[in-house]
């Protein structure tokens, strides 16, 4: 059972002081409502992890092996030999405190662990005290810190309480990245068989039938009959998506969220609206089903175990190249690991739009692109007929996802999009996005219900600035390119900014786009009544600038 | 630790290292240990250390390639890239690696947050820890630029110059180097700042602190050798001569307050590749700073990708070939 989540305005009740004593004396409290539950051992024993067993965050015994502490020495020495990034991010921080009130999670409760320096230091100081000189002679006195049972729960409330955005590495003057320190963590506490089920149920289901949600071939052609029925009644469009298509030029890959949860599934029916409109030659994969990949929160190893079904489709299947929805932590994976991983992808081509005859060039080991590169060139070339108006009912913000924002770089092409299919668009202010973007605060597998709380002060710095262009501006809808984001947005704006809707960039498309069928659309993707209109639909041709 | 500890052992080290520098080369006159013998054996600690950290390193792989980015990619040709917060080519890398080293760049974005009533987050410019911190770290590179001319015979012609600019203001005699100043002022508030500041208190270990109180002791016993308890240059240029080409003399006429700076010294050398100064090696190597962001153009190669259990098509057909039947999609196993 989670704890009853606060009120705003008693959640609101800290301040940034951290507590009089030094941080290493007590034990740290594992407060409910502020961490997940455990994961279930059966799919533990699935993924063939170590040390499957019931046990709660609460118990005094955590059941671990009688030999955890050389197990962690262990997994500590081999991952200072592998990763330089470990290595040296163990070394180098001055301790300066510039990170210090860049994360979310501390922003939002003031916990001095949050800070992104105290929550490596938690790593730090076991590293010091076993894995240097200095450490191994004078302990404490250079920071050094016993291994004990309580840093190892000390680490799995804190690591878990970190969702990988590196929004610190962006402030250090060393790019000491956190999203480094608590993988790494993750993996420690992994060896001892310490895991939450929202992230290991999902890797568990997506590693056997190919998504995070488990859906089976059969249910995710349910969820798509759904979404296609909606889309006939409210756009007059029959569309018939394929599946598993052999010798599709492109195979589009999303996460799986989209196929079946609101407000996921509106982005899902502005894609297939935009490739019907297109007459795209493309296929979706009931195996390769998934784009996001929570093995990212749980080991590089896993990551790779996930990944593998994109290329291994893609060769399977005979496309040229990879399209990828709109979700955050996916990107990272496509950007920063994939080729490395599972490439290279030798059997695909440089992605060339059909469309347009753009060769994206920056993408042409990878051969993966982003739906928004995508679209951004379509309309770039004037190949698509859009009603911005459609949209007027939408006062529209943008939420950079951490991962396209920090990973890629990706800042220009879901603006362009936006201006182009509502006509009221609002950057929150410029420290609250870009590089500088606030995570939802649940990403990294923190989406789960138990810890509502977390969720509500991770996102809290998020919700602030979206509450300011709400008021300032009169935004009453935060778009976002993440599935997490979607599905988590919903509660956190009820919590702290109630009215604001959450949608895809897609949707947002899918609404403008304009067909040269004369049905008359009454309705917007969600069901809801369009804005009065009296003339004519606008061309949408691009503007003369971009011309 | 609690910060009475932790403050309180950095400065204990610091008097404790005083005391020996009066106590061994002033009262005992011990000259050839504290102006010869520990020099070297420093400067020795300092080079071996510092190649093998350094070595360290760059032996451990990059197995990924993950720079943070800070700016627009490059996608389409008419979207405007951020080359340096997003860099392609190696050459963007240099510029986005000298803006760090030289001017603190990613420092330089710092904010302060503060929680107002309602809740309510506000941001504002912070720029004082990167000013104070390029104002440090210049005067220092200054002033070991300048203590050449105890090294070298004749010195430097740019020593000579950086001299003339430092004593721009041409106060007080002998004149008043503007980068003694500085770094003085510099260093004492990032000392205040971390004694003062409840988080930066809350995270700073001794580690910390006897940097900072060493450099000072550098930095003050240097200023009161240079204005005020003045010693014999002739002699120390004759002592530190000796040390660079290999023929130590020790003459006698040299205050005590030398060899206690000698010693400060001495110990911040010997001190260095032990300790966070290797941020002055590291920063070169972070993996977040000195990459190229271009790995969907070009493969990066993990030297150690892992072989890991794969769910392949097949096996998995082989599961679920009865609910693809199901919908109607055609088995690779029946084609």
């Amino acid at each position: 059972m989670s704890a009853k989540l606060p009120k705003p305005e008693e959640l609101a009740r800290y301040d940034f002081a951290p507590p009089a004593d030094g941080w290493m004396n007590k034990p740290t409290q594992i407060r409910e409502g502020m961490y997940l539950n455990p994961s279930a051992p059966e799919k533990m024993e699935y993924l063939g992890m170590p040390n499957p067993r019931r046990w709660s965050p609460q118990d005094e015994d955590w059941k671990l092996p009688d030999n955890w502490q050389e197990i962690i020495y262990e997994g500590i020495r081999e991952r200072l030999d592998k990763y330089r990034s470990f290595r040296l991010f163990m070394d180098i921080c001055v301790r300066c405190g510039a990170c210090a009130d860049k994360c979310h999670f501390f922003l939002g409760s003031g916990d001095p662990k949050n800070m992104p320096v105290l929550r490596a230091e938690l790593l730090r100081a076991v590293y010091r005290k076993n894995f240097t000189l200095a450490g191994k002679i004078m302990g404490k006195m250079v920071g050094g810190r016993e291994l004990t049972m309580d840093v190892i729960k000390e680490w799995f409330y804190y690591f878990f309480q970190c969702t990988e955005c590196r929004r610190c590495s962006v402030f250090c003057p060393y790019g000491i990245d956190t999203a480094e320190i608590t993988i790494i963590g993750r993996e420690l506490l992994n060896l001892l068989g310490i895991n939450v089920h929202w992230i290991l149920n999902s890797v568990a289901d997506c590693q056997r039938t190919g998504n995070h949600l488990g859906l089976q071939p059969h249910a995710l052609m349910d969820d798509m009959e759904y979404v296609l029925e909606e889309i006939e009644d409210i756009c007059g469009r029959k569309i018939d998506p394929p599946f598993n298509r052999k010798g599709a030029e492109i195979l589009f890959i999303i996460p799986s969220g989209d196929f079946h949860a609101d407000p996921g599934i509106y982005t899902l029916m502005g894609y297939l609206l935009l490739f019907d409109y297109l007459d795209l030659d493309y296929t979706f994969s009931t195996y390769a089903s998934e784009g996001g990949n929570f093995g990212l929160f749980t080991s590089h190893e896993m990551m790779k175990r996930l990944n593998f079904k994109m290329y291994h489709e893609a060769k399977r299947l005979g496309s040229k190249w990879i399209l990828g929805g709109e979700c955050g932590h996916m990107w990272r994976v496509v950007q920063q690991y994939m080729d490395t991983h599972n490439g290279p992808a030798d059997f695909l081509e440089t992605p060339v739009s059909p469309i347009t005859g753009t060769r994206f060039e920056h993408a042409k080991s990878t051969s993966m692109i982003h739906i928004c590169e995508f679209t951004a060139d379509l309309i770039k070339h004037g190949k698509l007929k859009l009603d911005p108006r459609r949209n007027d009912n939408y006062r529209v913000t943008f939420h950079d996802s951490c991962n396209p924002a920090r990973a890629m770089g990706m800042l220009e092409e879901p603006r362009y999009i936006l201006n182009h299919v509502c006509n009221q668009f609002t950057d929150m202010p410029e420290n609250t996005i870009r590089e500088q973007t606030f995570c939802c605060g649940s990403g990294a597998g923190l989406g789960a219900t138990e810890d509502m709380e977390l969720r509500m002060r991770g996102g809290f710095p998020r919700a602030n600035a979206v509450k300011h262009v709400a008021e300032n501006n009169g935004v009453n809808t935060l778009s976002c390119i993440c599935a997490i984001d979607r599905a988590v947005f919903p509660d956190l704006m009820k919590y702290w900014v109630p009215g604001t809707k959450v949608c895809g960039v897609h949707e947002l498309v899918g609404n403008a786009l304009v067909f040269d069928d004369g049905f008359e659309r009454e309705m917007d993707l969600r069901g809801e009544e369009l804005p009065e209109t009296d003339d004519e639909p606008e061309t949408g041709e691009p503007a003369k600038e971009d011309a | 630790m609690s910060t009475f500890l932790s403050l309180g052992t950095a400065l204990v080290a610091i008097i404790v290292l005083t005391l020996i520098g009066y106590l061994g080369a002033g009262v005992a006159g011990l000259h050839t240990l504290f102006g010869v013998v520990i020099p070297y054996a420093a400067i020795v600690l300092f080079l071996a250390g510092f190649v093998w950290r350094i070595v360290r390193w760059m032996k451990t792989p990059v197995p990924f390639n993950i720079p943070t980015t800070c700016g627009q990619q490059q996608s389409l040709d008419w979207i405007k890239p951020n080359k340096i917060e997003n860099p392609q080519s190696k050459f963007d890398v240099v510029i986005r690696m000298a803006m760090e080293i030289l001017f603190f760049r990613s420092l330089f974005r710092n904010t302060s947050a503060d929680l107002k009533e309602g809740p309510k987050l506000v941001y504002g410019s912070s720029k004082y820890l990167w000013a104070a911190g390029l104002a440090f770290h210049y005067t220092f590179l200054v002033i070991f630029l300048r203590h050449l001319r105890f090294f070298l015979e004749p010195s430097p012609v740019f020593v000579h110059w950086m001299e003339v600019l430092d004593g721009f203001f041409q106060v007080g005699v002998p004149i008043v180097f503007i980068s003694d100043v500085i770094i003085v002022g510099a260093v004492t508030y990032l000392f205040l700042r971390r004694v003062v500041a409840p988080q930066i208190r809350y995270i700073s270990l001794p580690a910390d602190y006897f940097p900072l109180l060493l450099i000072l002791g550098i930095a003050l016993s240097g200023v009161l050798m240079r204005y005020f308890m003045k010693v014999d240059l002739v002699a120390v240029k004759e002592l530190t001569l000796g040390l660079v080409t290999f023929s130590p003399v020790v003459p006698d006429s040299i205050g005590s307050i030398f060899y206690i700076h000698v010693l400060f010294v001495s110990v911040l050398f010997a001190y260095f590749p032990f300790s966070k100064l290797m941020h002055l090696g590291g920063v070169f190597l972070s993996p977040t700073r000195n990459m190229q962001a271009n790995s969907r153009a070009f493969r990066h190669i993990n030297p150690w990708n892992p072989e890991v259990e794969v769910h392949t098509y097949k096996e998995w057909e082989e599961e679920f070939g009865d609910k693809l039947k199901q919908v109607g999609i055609p088995l690779d196993s029946e084609e």
